[in-house]
């Protein structure tokens, strides 16, 4: 049993899900402040990844990372091979997904209650310890929410990775490719086996979400 | 002890302007919702950047736009109050105080829960406390922070009025026991006049007038001034020789103690001051019930005065309003003291 696919699939949602958390947060803090119409025009730029069909989104990535073009080809001298490489579904899978982190985690913070910056500050606290110890704690239900909402994206992301990265056993293949390779090749046992691995995945996250979501209610609930 | 203020911000549709100095007493700020008497609160701790002018505080400047110095809020020692306390709710009651003060110990946590009566609470969350607690957390976590000035937001707004009582009473100790220039925001005149000891009135952003409290009472000089400070009866007048008024809402024309110059443009009288009297004269309105409304402790009746358009507003004991509504006509007195020539607002058209 080669469970290479399994092993990719989770380092990838892992790595971009990482990636998403702390360019999705520093976005969304940076943006909610902002005076509307710059927002709105960035909350566009940063959303379109949502609504753009993921093979047009890796096209894209492939224009700007591929080896023949500028951006890509400095890479390349830089000994990092972005296209057909685990780490090009990295990337991709963390474009992807970003949108999904960074609109949760902006509504979060704007539903912020700003006195309490106001009163930290007046307090002396400085903003880096008023950012991790009051506004986190404040959002972290929505941050919570578009952390979870990004690593399933990044886990079932197929149209992007399959540009990016292609489809090689044993070095870019993901769960999502696995499964569309064994069906085209009529092996139904074992894309079978892929789909249950994937929807064992998605169970166990969900329930461990639900689990921190109650415990951080009932803590709720004493107050 | 001195906080020197003389700002400006343009909003869209809203400008704010306003300098003031205040000292050791405590100096209230009067004015609606939205005529900027919070903005002002919000310059003086630096949340807020006005557009020019001129902050300082005990000597030290904390903004100047033509010098370009602004100093963050953290380094303004500012307390601050506001509206909803903004105490930390993931925070417990302690480690909310202990944002004002890191080195707090053991037993001096114990001291400072005691002596704001929360003894036994400081484990608890926020949301576990009532609101006057609340209050008492902030209050406690402010002063540790060992503020210069301290700035008070509506204080009271969101207390009942049996807790509003009690909380006004220890606010009240709390500044009289602190040195440096403090400063209170409310929309609430008796509670102002309870607390403070300079009166700045506020008005569509502006700084209206600003003197001492039992002054600004006496003889509000504008119209908002004497709407604010609770005056009734605000009508339009016009100038009818040195020492008299013409209000053509009431029809008739009154003599005032208060000189009458060529900007006065209104005229006030608090519903209280009218007595009823038998027969005609000078000061004298003729006027006929138009409606009464009871409160438990005094009687207000809305009268019409002869040939009037306005309203007259007369407020006296229940047993009183009651024997001169019987009849048809009355006729109610008012001394020339009472009437108080007020100018028109600066704010409008400048």
């Amino acid at each position: 049993m080669d469970w290479y696919p399994f092993i990719n699939s989770l380092r990838i949602a892992l790595l971009a899900t990482i990636v998403v958390f702390f360019v999705g947060l520093a976005t969304a803090y940076y943006i909610s402040r902002l005076p509307r119409l710059i927002k709105g025009m960035l909350d566009v730029i940063l959303t379109l990844p949502l609504v753009l069909p993921p093979t047009v989104v890796g096209y894209f990535l492939i224009c700007v990372f591929g080896p023949r073009h500028p951006v890509g080809a400095l890479l390349a001298q830089a000994g990092i091979q972005v296209a057909m490489h685990w780490y090009g579904a990295v990337l991709a899978s963390a474009v992807v997904s970003f949108p999904l982190m960074y609109r949760t985690a902006r509504g979060a913070f704007e539903a912020f209650d700003c006195s309490l910056r106001y009163a930290g500050q007046t307090l002396g606290l400085s903003n880096t310890y008023i950012f991790w110890h009051i506004v986190m704690p404040y959002c972290k239900t929505g941050i919570l929410a578009g952390t979870v909402l990004a690593f399933a994206r990044a886990l079932g992301e197929y149209g992007a990775t399959s540009m990016v990265a292609g489809y090689i056993p044993g070095k870019t293949a993901t769960i999502s490719t696995t499964v569309y390779q064994l069906w085209r090749i009529g092996d139904d046992r074992q894309a079978m086996f892929w789909v249950m691995v994937n929807l064992g995945i998605s169970v166990v996250v969900l329930m461990a979400v639900n689990l921190l979501e109650n415990s951080s209610k009932t803590r709720g609930a004493e107050r | 002890m001195q906080l020197v203020v003389d700002i400006q911000k343009q909003f869209p549709g809203f400008q704010l302007k306003t300098a003031f100095e205040a000292d050791g007493r405590t100096l209230g700020l009067l004015g609606g919702s939205g005529s900027g008497k919070s903005m002002t609160l919000k310059c003086i701790a630096g949340i807020i950047t006005p557009d020019k002018g001129y902050i300082a505080l005990n000597g030290t400047v904390l903004f100047d736009s033509r010098k370009g110095i602004n100093v963050p809020p953290q380094k303004r020692h500012v307390g601050y109050l506001f509206q909803n306390y903004a105490l930390f709710p993931n925070m417990t009651v302690e480690q909310n105080i202990r944002c004002g003060k890191r080195t707090v110990t053991k037993t001096e946590m114990r001291d400072i829960l005691e002596r704001f009566y929360l003894n036994g609470l400081g484990k608890r969350y926020p949301s576990q406390i009532s609101g006057g607690q609340q209050q008492r957390v902030a209050l406690a976590r402010m002063l540790l922070s060992d503020p210069s000035v301290i700035l008070l937001d509506e204080p009271f707004s969101a207390l009942d009025a049996y807790l509003r009582g009690e909380m006004e009473r220890e606010v009240k100790n709390l500044l009289d026991h602190f040195e440096g220039p403090s400063l209170l925001v409310s929309h609430n005149r008796d509670e102002i006049y309870r607390l403070c000891d300079r009166i700045a009135v506020y008005h569509n952003g502006q700084l209206d007038v600003i003197g001492e409290k039992k002054q600004v009472f006496a003889h509000p000089l504008t119209r908002t001034a004497a709407v604010l400070t609770g005056c009734r009866n605000v009508l339009e007048a016009s100038p009818a020789g040195e020492h008299s008024l013409w209000i053509n809402g009431w029809n008739i024309q009154l003599k005032t103690t208060l000189p009458v110059n060529r900007q006065s443009q209104a005229v006030g009288i608090r519903a209280h001051y009218f007595t009823c009297v038998d027969t005609d004269g000078e000061n004298v309105i003729p006027c006929q019930v138009n409606s009464v409304v009871e409160s438990p402790f005094e009687t207000i009746a809305y009268l019409r005065p002869a040939g009037g358009t306005e309203l007259l507003c007369w407020k006296a004991e229940q047993a009183v309003v009651q024997k001169a509504a019987q009849q048809n006509h009355m006729y109610l007195y008012i001394a020339p003291e009472q009437v108080l020539p007020l100018e028109g607002n600066k704010t409008k058209g400048d």
